[in-house]
């Protein structure tokens, strides 16, 4: 039972560890789009995708302020 | 779809290639892909196939698994695409040419793009692009339909981009950022982010929280319980300071404004749990409620999730229409030397062009009268109901609509400075208004969460008295398990449900009242030409009256009716222009139309009259005998030197006009039919449809004493039309349609468009808005029943404060979860039509609606 003075704690750090890197991913578009990468995912030349630009939701944002 | 490929091309039991549409009998549009012939059923299908063919992406055919979007919207306009390559449109929805040496510099724009289905749409989309020269980086979204493209202004031009599109069979239009939903998608992705914080914090808490009710007496140490506390207010810190973000911000923003909303009881309960755990945890005595603290915040966003999905689809679909084309204008550059029309964006207008403004439509920007008299309509801009008379002259407001004569004006204020402010803030106008319903249900559940307030004061007071450990957890119980939310949310998300399915199916819903009032309707009123009948009448016979030959007499009757909206003018011009080989050489001026009698201008100066009989007659000064045709509108044409000839113009009913009338007969609502023209066509045409009660030869004034009478009779009156003259009586009805393709004037004062142009979408709305009703009903008799049982069972401490706070959100997911069920369609059989039908929409049209759409 000692171990849990430091597993729970531990949990602790974990949760908030997860929390500012759900935040990261966030912030840098991970969410935006949940249908395209599933679809390009089964083609089979990805020559396009050299040519798309990065994820660009954190200028949009911007751009709308 | 493989095997579709290696079929070999059996001519016309296959259906399209590209869209999966029957192909018509006799139709000879085909395209060779993957080395065989494949039939298509339109030239828009064929053109895009050949594009895609040409290209070198005939791939798309074998990774698709469907069939494509179909064509013969995509058919190419590239004058019309120009419009967007104007600066001053441009300007509106990039970024990046603010500059002054802006043509050279990259910018970067929003896109929406329709039509997407599969993988292999995303595929073709991204190949075509690739081609396009200019194009620097694209991105797009497959989710929300939206393509980021940074390009160089040198190279390449918008309508390269969305022309490229096009031609692989996606409409695209401009996504504007700066109007747009923005603000929606932060707040779903806040919101998103908050049920994530909460869901995390809430299982974590849990697993801390189950141990202690678990264990026994004695297995767990008092170290360890404290600990457990500890590590719980920890990880329930982001939960409450962040997840609860909307509630305490909504509860704050009700309190201000001196009103008890929905979020105060919540708010208050979340508040009071985590005040209580905290000093509790402290103090190392009492109970500890984290678990029902984030449990609840996290079932409580849940709920709000969902309601704003539902929000957020019926606002993309509005996004659509918004972004279409920009306002155009009617510029006659050469004016006065020669009246040769042009069309341009409206933004583009400048101080001293010359317009032509005709009936109906909006009056592009503050200009003066030229040339005509006319009346106009300011009751969108200042609510000023009477039309106003303009002479040449006077000023014209730019925004409001010319609802009389065709005039010529000079514009005296660029577009940009006037126009597009006042068509913002109509914008807004229309957008803040909320349905009676709605509002009273805002009533009473303020009522009711003041209400219980007090009544958790007393309970907490009571068990004072009785057990002074459980009054602190039972008063949060009763905070938490009531649930205003049903009560509120059952009115607006099941009106936000059905407002967006009818957008789905081409009915825009402009008032908020629509569905109440649809609902109660006792009489339906329908104009004939236009609404019952297609709008496209077309000229079947030609009767001498005079001395003029046939060909002579079209083209007095095309001078006269150039500059007119009205569905007949456009049946003469047409067949006008099909029977003389060269363009007409006559004009007309003076030209003055009477709304339901007629028009008069003058050719080589002779005066000439086109229009009812009654109104040639006065000034041909002849009596007049003739038997027109009962099942025909006819026209006359005469001058000052006698009767010239009877135009027949005959108008084909609606293919689903019959079914419409026959459902609004089975709802047992009265139909009836009015129409300006003669008596004999109007008897015709109802008795074809079953109408029992039919008034022709009805003046707009007529119309409306009738609608007017019925209404002073108790009747509750539904009134569809679709012209110019049907604007009054479209205001005053309780409740009105007007057709996607008739005057914006008729649009702006009905409290729906029917913008696919489908009589049946009369039937839709009427079937959506006892939907509705019946929907709202459940939620409100599910929120009575649940909040008159859940309240005293928690009052007398029979609930602790987890379990009311599942019960709170399920019942709260309940209301919603059933007003969604009025976002499906169930009738089989009928076409969904997408939002993409507001391309087939004309400018004014789109430019009046877009107006008209609330954010």
């Amino acid at each position: 039972m000692e171990a849990l003075y430091l597993l729970v704690p531990m949990s602790v750090i974990v949760v908030f560890f997860t929390i500012w890197l759900f935040f990261r991913a966030s912030d840098s578009g991970q969410f935006d789009d949940l249908v395209g990468p599933a679809m390009r995912v089964l083609q089979d030349d990805d020559s396009v995708q050299q040519h798309a630009a990065a994820p660009v939701s954190s200028k949009k944002t911007k751009r709308s302020s | 779809m493989m095997d579709a490929l290696s079929a070999s091309f059996a001519a016309q039991d296959l259906p399209c290639f590209h869209c999966g549409l029957p192909v018509p009998p006799g139709s000879t549009w085909s395209v060779r892909v993957a080395d065989s012939t494949r039939a298509m059923c339109c030239p828009g299908c064929e053109a895009i196939a050949r594009t895609i063919v040409d290209n070198g992406l005939a791939d798309y055919y074998l990774s698709r698994d469907g069939y494509s979007a179909n064509g013969a919207k995509t058919v190419l306009v590239p004058e019309e695409l120009q419009l967007y390559d104007a600066p001053e449109v441009i300007r509106k929805y990039t970024t990046g040419c603010d500059a002054p040496a802006s043509e050279s510099a990259s910018r970067d724009a929003l896109f929406c793009v329709d039509g997407i289905r599969c993988g292999a749409c995303v595929w073709l989309i991204e190949r075509r692009l690739a081609t396009v020269a200019g194009i620097e980086t694209f991105n797009l979204n497959v989710a929300t339909g939206k393509l980021h493209v940074r390009w160089n202004g040198d190279s390449c031009k918008p309508s390269d981009i969305l022309l490229a599109l096009r031609e692989v069979g996606y409409l695209a239009y401009p996504f504007d950022a700066a109007i747009h939903d923005v603000h929606l998608q932060r707040a779903g992705k806040a919101l998103f982010r908050q049920l994530f914080i909460a869901g995390l914090s809430m299982m974590q808490v849990m697993m801390y929280a189950v141990p202690v009710y678990l264990a026994t007496d004695g297995t767990l140490e008092a170290d360890m319980e404290t600990l457990m506390r500890w590590a719980s207010l920890l990880l329930t810190i982001p939960a409450v300071l962040y997840s609860a973000q909307p509630f305490f911000a909504g509860a704050w923003r009700d309190l201000r404004h001196r009103i008890l909303g929905m979020d105060v009881p919540v708010a208050l309960g979340i508040g009071a749990a985590f005040g209580g755990s905290v000093i509790a945890t402290l103090s190392g005595s009492g109970d500890v409620y984290f678990d029902s603290v984030t449990m609840f915040i996290f079932l409580l966003l849940c709920s709000r999730y969902l309601e704003f999905l539902a929000r957020k689809n019926a606002s993309s679909a509005l996004d659509k229409l918004q972004s279409a084309l920009p306002a155009a204008a009617t510029r006659l550059p050469m004016y006065p030397a020669n009246r040769d029309p042009e069309t341009v964006p409206a933004t583009r207008l400048l101080e001293g062009d010359v317009l032509l403004v005709k009936p109906g439509e909006a009056i592009p920007a503050d200009s003066v009268v030229l040339e005509g008299r006319t009346e106009i309509d300011l009751s969108l801009l200042t609510g000023e109901s009477k039309p106003q008379a303009r002479q040449p002259g006077d000023m014209l407001e730019g925004g409001a609509i010319n609802a009389s004569q065709p005039v010529v004006v000079r514009v005296t204020r660029a577009a940009v400075d006037s126009t597009l402010s006042r068509l913002v803030k109509l914008i807004e106008r229309a957008g803040q208004q909320k349905p009676a319903l709605s509002m009273w249900a805002d009533k009473v559940a303020a009522w009711f969460v003041a209400a219980l307030l007090l009544l958790a004061l007393l309970v907490f007071c009571a068990w004072q008295w009785i057990d002074l450990a459980r009054a602190w957890p039972i008063a949060i119980a009763v905070l938490v398990v009531s649930c205003p939310c049903a009560l509120s949310l059952a009115t607006p998300s099941a009106l936000a449900a059905a407002t967006d399915r009818l957008l789905r199916q081409g009915v825009l819903l402009l008032q908020p009242h629509v569905l109440e009032t649809l609902h109660r309707t006792t009489h339906m009123v329908f104009d004939k030409t236009g609404t019952l009948t297609g709008g496209k009448p077309a000229l079947r016979d030609v009767a001498i009256l005079g001395t003029a030959d046939r060909t002579v007499c079209l083209q007095i009757a095309n001078a006269l009716e150039a500059s007119s909206a009205h569905p007949l003018a456009h049946a003469l011009i047409e067949a006008a222009c099909q029977e003389s080989a060269h363009a007409s050489t006559m004009f007309a001026d003076k030209v003055k139309s009477m709304a339901g009698k007629g028009i008069e201008g003058r050719i080589d100066a002779a005066r000439y009259r086109i229009g009812s009989a009654a109104y040639v007659e006065e000034i041909t000064g002849i009596p007049l005998h003739d038997t027109p045709a009962d099942d025909a509108t006819s026209v006359y044409l005469g001058s000052e030197q006698g009767w010239l000839a009877r135009f027949d113009i005959a108008d084909q009913v609606r293919d689903d006009a019959l079914e419409v009338i026959r459902h609004v007969q089975r709802l047992g609502k009265q139909v009836i039919l009015l129409s300006g023209d003669g008596q004999g066509i109007t008897t015709s045409i109802a008795r074809e449809l079953g109408i029992a009660s039919a008034y022709g030869e009805c003046l707009p004034e007529d119309k409306l004493r009738f609608v007017q009478e019925l209404q002073g009779k108790g009747a509750i009156v539904a009134m569809v039309g679709d012209g110019i003259n049907d604007a009054a009586v479209l205001r005053a009805a309780d409740v009105s349609f007007a057709m996607g393709s008739g005057a914006a004037l008729a649009q702006t004062h009905a409290d729906a468009v029917l913008l696919a142009g489908r009589l049946s979408a009369v039937v839709d709305a009427t079937r959506a808005a006892s939907q509705t009703m019946a929907v709202i009903r459940q939620n409100l008799a599910w929120a009575s029943l649940y909040n008159a049982i859940a309240i005293p069972a928690a009052a007398v401490g029979w609930l602790n404060p987890w379990l009311s706070g599942i019960g709170m959100s399920l019942s709260s997911a309940v209301v919603v979860v059933n007003a969604l069920r009025l976002r499906r369609i169930r009738q089989p059989g009928v076409v969904v039509t997408s939002a993409s039908d507001a391309d087939a929409l004309p400018h004014s049209v789109r430019a009046s609606v877009s107006a008209r759409i609330g954010a």
